[in-house]
């Protein structure tokens, strides 16, 4: 019953988002507003059809209802329930479903706050995104469908994907899909400008906001990731330029140089081309995020037909690359620059600067990620790896941060040689006094691109902490506040100016982790058996004892069998006392035995992580089962007939075998230096894009006049 | 100078840099990649001591763990051709018979031996539930 009103959702959905791309474009032909209008509350509508559909699936999942064939793949009666709330968007079908939804959403959002403004453009974006939305309901309707029916329901589904059960990979995939599906709404109204040739900073003012709550969406949803391969994935390290981490990373980087320069055309008027092309090739990169991460093109370039809906993606990417191109050729003569740049000591030529070094990284990043693709077309399929990408994007990313700290206060125009001097002369300073510090009391010199970050890194929290020195200062003497409230009115004032500045100091911060944990790592493997000890950076580890657990795994991922190792690491006269464990998954394989299935399934680590500022001590182990195939395969002959609670305690037997003769087990420690800065940059880059997002007080009110003003207009218009 | 001709010296001079990086891109990229092999081309036309990458998938009930190090081989994608792979270091969690790896190393008389921790196996996110039964 329910599958079927959700699938009729889809369906009618489907129609919906058609008949609002078609009545908003013919309203807008033939000046008929009740069209448009109508074509508004089209999208609205299939809000409410979207949300229903995902509540429909959602209950599904929480009543562990396997007649869905999603329900039966993705999840299980025993898998805990906040796993259950999120195994939707671990599939194909749940994440499209995700991607409409979120789309209608936004799309319904920026509808509602136009609806007074921008009556030329927005008929046309209102198109746009009715037809993206139709796209992903025809992928839905007619190829994956979320509430396909199995003919018979099993019993038990087959469980999430265990590496999946961590609380960063449950959050990362609707965070980076928000944002996504965010630029799309930049992207609609960008195409509604050039369509109606309305090519003024009208379209950007009107989506500035979604700009930024996208770009907010998807620096979270990157650093979510990370964090989950950091803690989860038991290799330690945060970035591997996977693949699919690259086709996250691509849209960010073009998304933030297009917050940056549509500064410029908000303020000078210049940059028309650049910026239409930026929003253009951040959502196609977006689809291409999303469409990478299903397809498995990459990995695999020889099952491309593996994905269903591959082609169609395809087919859709395509679309939208020839269609925005075409726009943007046709509307060249009218995206002429209203101004010159003045001198190349300005703003504007700083963030042309930054715009610039932005895209290089992200086409050596897109360079890097298609070689495989690029070298077979030309020849034998190469791959490039770590080695590569690191070479060349860390040059780019010690110029990007020089330029976080130089352009946001330089002058818009032009500065003089003086005025220049007067911002850089004290940070310049300060980095100085860092650089010898650095070179005189640690190890920093042994790597000169660290180092060369370290000093950049000062200089972006120097500047930063002289502007808002400066700027506090400057309204003490005016108002004679004291410190904490001259502070807070001078950022509740400029909040755009200030936001950015919070953002710059994260991302600063943030890479002081990254050079601090990328060139000073200690990473140690080895293989111990109890009561012996191993040495890594300035810790010396033993392995004091194992662990056995069943049913009560540290992470509460809901796995049956837990093995795993009592450590404790000993700096100096200090203690701490490490539990990284291994949790073990059954498999529905039954020729693994009716035991054996319990302990050759999936498998995950559950690391442990001593958290620092200063370092972070990580630790891993692999317990080596293979020392228990003996038993286990005695038990398989003797218990394959037994019921559940025979089988357990036969398990339970196995797992007290390990503690009371544990056979050696492979560890992997790691000193990683400073990592925790990389959280700590995410979250204040976070923070201060969310004080740049906050609408202002003054801001809101001069909107209600400004409609007031309006409406008093129209209404004297009209006497 | 006149601003047109000053205007074709700018874009003269951006080209050639942006040629001169593209240059050094597909240089670097090209020195920085290795060869990806399946066991078929490795078996057929390897030369010792060269060092390749090779992709495939592990053959059912070939892993067999040795202490520290590991063995098993990997087939063709699409094919039953497979070459004996001797392992040491790190191995992923989705490691798995069945499964699609990466692994770089050399061939040394009919078995590749690969380099320590170099073990790769893809990414779980795109694990489907087709691939999870097997």
């Amino acid at each position: 019953m329910g599958a079927g009103v959700g699938s009729a959702c889809l369906f009618v959905g489907l129609l919906t988002a058609l008949y609002a791309a078609g009545a908003s474009v013919i309203g807008a032909r033939t000046q008929r507003p009740g069209l448009v209008v109508s074509g508004r509350r089209a999208i609205y509508c299939l809000a409410g059809l979207m949300l229903a559909a995902t509540a429909i699936l959602q209950t599904a999942f929480l009543r562990s209802d396997f007649s869905y064939a999603l329900v039966a793949a993705g999840s299980s009666t025993d898998t805990p329930t906040f796993y259950k709330v999120t195994a939707m968007w671990a599939t194909q079908e749940g994440s499209l479903l995700l991607w409409a939804v979120l789309l209608a959403l936004f799309t319904s959002a920026v509808l509602f706050a136009t609806r007074h403004s921008l009556r030329e453009v927005t008929p046309y974006a209102t198109a746009v995104l009715g037809l993206i939305s139709a796209f992903f309901l025809a992928l839905m309707v007619g190829w994956e469908n979320p509430f396909d029916q199995l003919v018979t329901a099993p019993v038990q589904g087959a469980g999430l994907n265990p590496l999946l059960r961590h609380p960063a990979m449950m959050i990362h995939p609707p965070m980076l899909y928000t944002g996504y599906v965010g630029f799309a709404i930049p992207f609609a109204f960008a195409v509604g400008a050039l369509i109606t040739g309305r090519l003024g900073a009208d379209w950007i003012r009107a989506t500035r906001r979604f700009a930024l709550v996208a770009w907010t969406f998807l620096t979270m949803g990157v650093l979510l990731g990370a964090l989950w391969s950091y803690s989860e994935l038991g290799w330690g390290g945060y970035w591997a330029w996977d693949p699919v981490e690259n086709a996250s990373l691509m849209p960010w980087l073009i998304g933030t140089a297009f917050i940056h320069s549509i500064m410029v055309q908000e303020k000078r008027g210049m940059l028309k081309i650049w910026n239409v092309s930026l929003i253009c090739t951040t959502f196609v990169l977006c689809l291409l995020g999303t469409f990478l991460v299903r397809s498995g093109i990459l990995d695999s370039i020889h099952a491309f037909g593996a994905s269903t809906i591959g082609t169609q993606f395809l087919a859709f990417i395509a679309l939208v690359i020839v269609g925005s191109t075409a726009l943007v050729i046709w509307r060249l003569p009218d995206l002429r620059s209203e101004a010159r740049l003045d001198s190349l000591l300005s703003r504007e030529a700083f963030f042309l600067l930054n715009n610039l070094v932005l895209v290089l990284l992200a086409l050596v990043i897109f360079w890097g990620t298609f070689y495989p693709l690029i070298s077979e077309a030309v020849g034998a399929e190469r791959k490039v790896g770590p080695p590569f990408f690191n070479l060349v994007t860390t040059p780019l990313a010690l110029v990007l941060v020089l330029l976080s700290a130089i352009g946001p206060v330089v002058a818009w125009r032009r500065i003089s040689p003086a005025g220049l001097r007067r911002a850089l002369a004290v940070p310049l300073g300060v980095v100085a006094v860092v650089a010898i510090a650095l070179v005189t009391l640690t190890d920093a010199p042994q790597s000169i691109a660290s180092l060369a970050m370290f000093c950049l890194v000062a200089l972006v929290l120097a500047v930063v902490g002289q502007e808002f020195w400066r700027g506090a200062s400057a309204r003490r003497t005016m108002t004679g506040d004291r410190w904490p409230r001259a502070l807070g009115e001078l950022v509740a004032r400029n909040r755009r100016r200030y936001g950015g500045f919070v953002v710059h100091a994260g991302i600063a911060v943030l890479f002081l982790g990254v050079a601090g944990s990328s060139a000073f790592l200690t990473q140690t493997d080895v293989r111990l058996s109890p009561g012996e000890s191993y040495r890594s950076g300035d810790y010396v580890i033993t392995y004091e004892r194992p662990i056995a657990r069943l049913g009560s795994d540290s992470a509460r991922t809901g796995a049956p069998i837990s093995f795993g190792a009592v450590l404790t690491a000993r700096r100096g006269d200090e203690t701490t006392v490490l539990r990284p464990s291994r949790n073990y998954y059954p498999s529905q394989d039954p020729s693994m035995g009716a035991i054996g299935r319990f302990f050759k399934g999936e498998a995950t680590s559950e690391v442990d992580v001593r958290w620092g500022l200063r370092q972070d001590l990580w630790t891993a182990v692999r317990p080596d089962i293979s020392a228990l195939s003996r038993p286990i395969r005695e038990a398989n002959r003797r218990f394959s007939n037994s019921d559940g609670d025979i089988q357990a305690i036969a398990i339970a037997a196995i797992a007290q075998r390990y503690r009371s003769d544990p056979p050696p087990a492979a560890f992997r420690t790691l000193v990683s230096p400073l990592v925790s800065w990389i959280w700590i940059g995410g979250a204040i880059m976070i923070l201060g894009a969310l004080i740049a997002i906050w609408p202002s007080p003054d801001a809101r009110l001069r909107r209600v006049r400004s409609i007031y003003a309006a409406r008093v207009g129209s209404d004297l218009s009209r006497a | 100078m006149d601003p047109s001709r000053k205007r074709r010296i700018r874009l003269v001079l951006a080209l050639s840099v942006a040629v001169l990086l593209a240059g050094g891109l597909v240089y670097t990229s090209f020195s920085a990649s290795t060869e990806a092999s399946t066991p078929s081309q490795l078996m057929s036309s390897a030369q010792a001591g060269r060092s390749y990458e090779l992709t495939g998938k592990v053959v059912d009930r070939s892993v067999d763990r040795e202490g520290d190090g590991l063995r098993f081989a990997v087939r063709d994608r699409d094919g039953e051709a497979s070459l004996p792979v001797v392992y040491e270091g790190v191995v992923p969690d989705p490691f798995r018979e069945g499964r699609e790896v990466i692994v770089s190393g050399r061939v040394e008389g009919g078995t590749f031996v690969a380099e320590r921790d170099s073990l790769v196996t893809k990414c779980p996110s795109k694990f489907t539930k087709d691939e999870q039964g097997s």
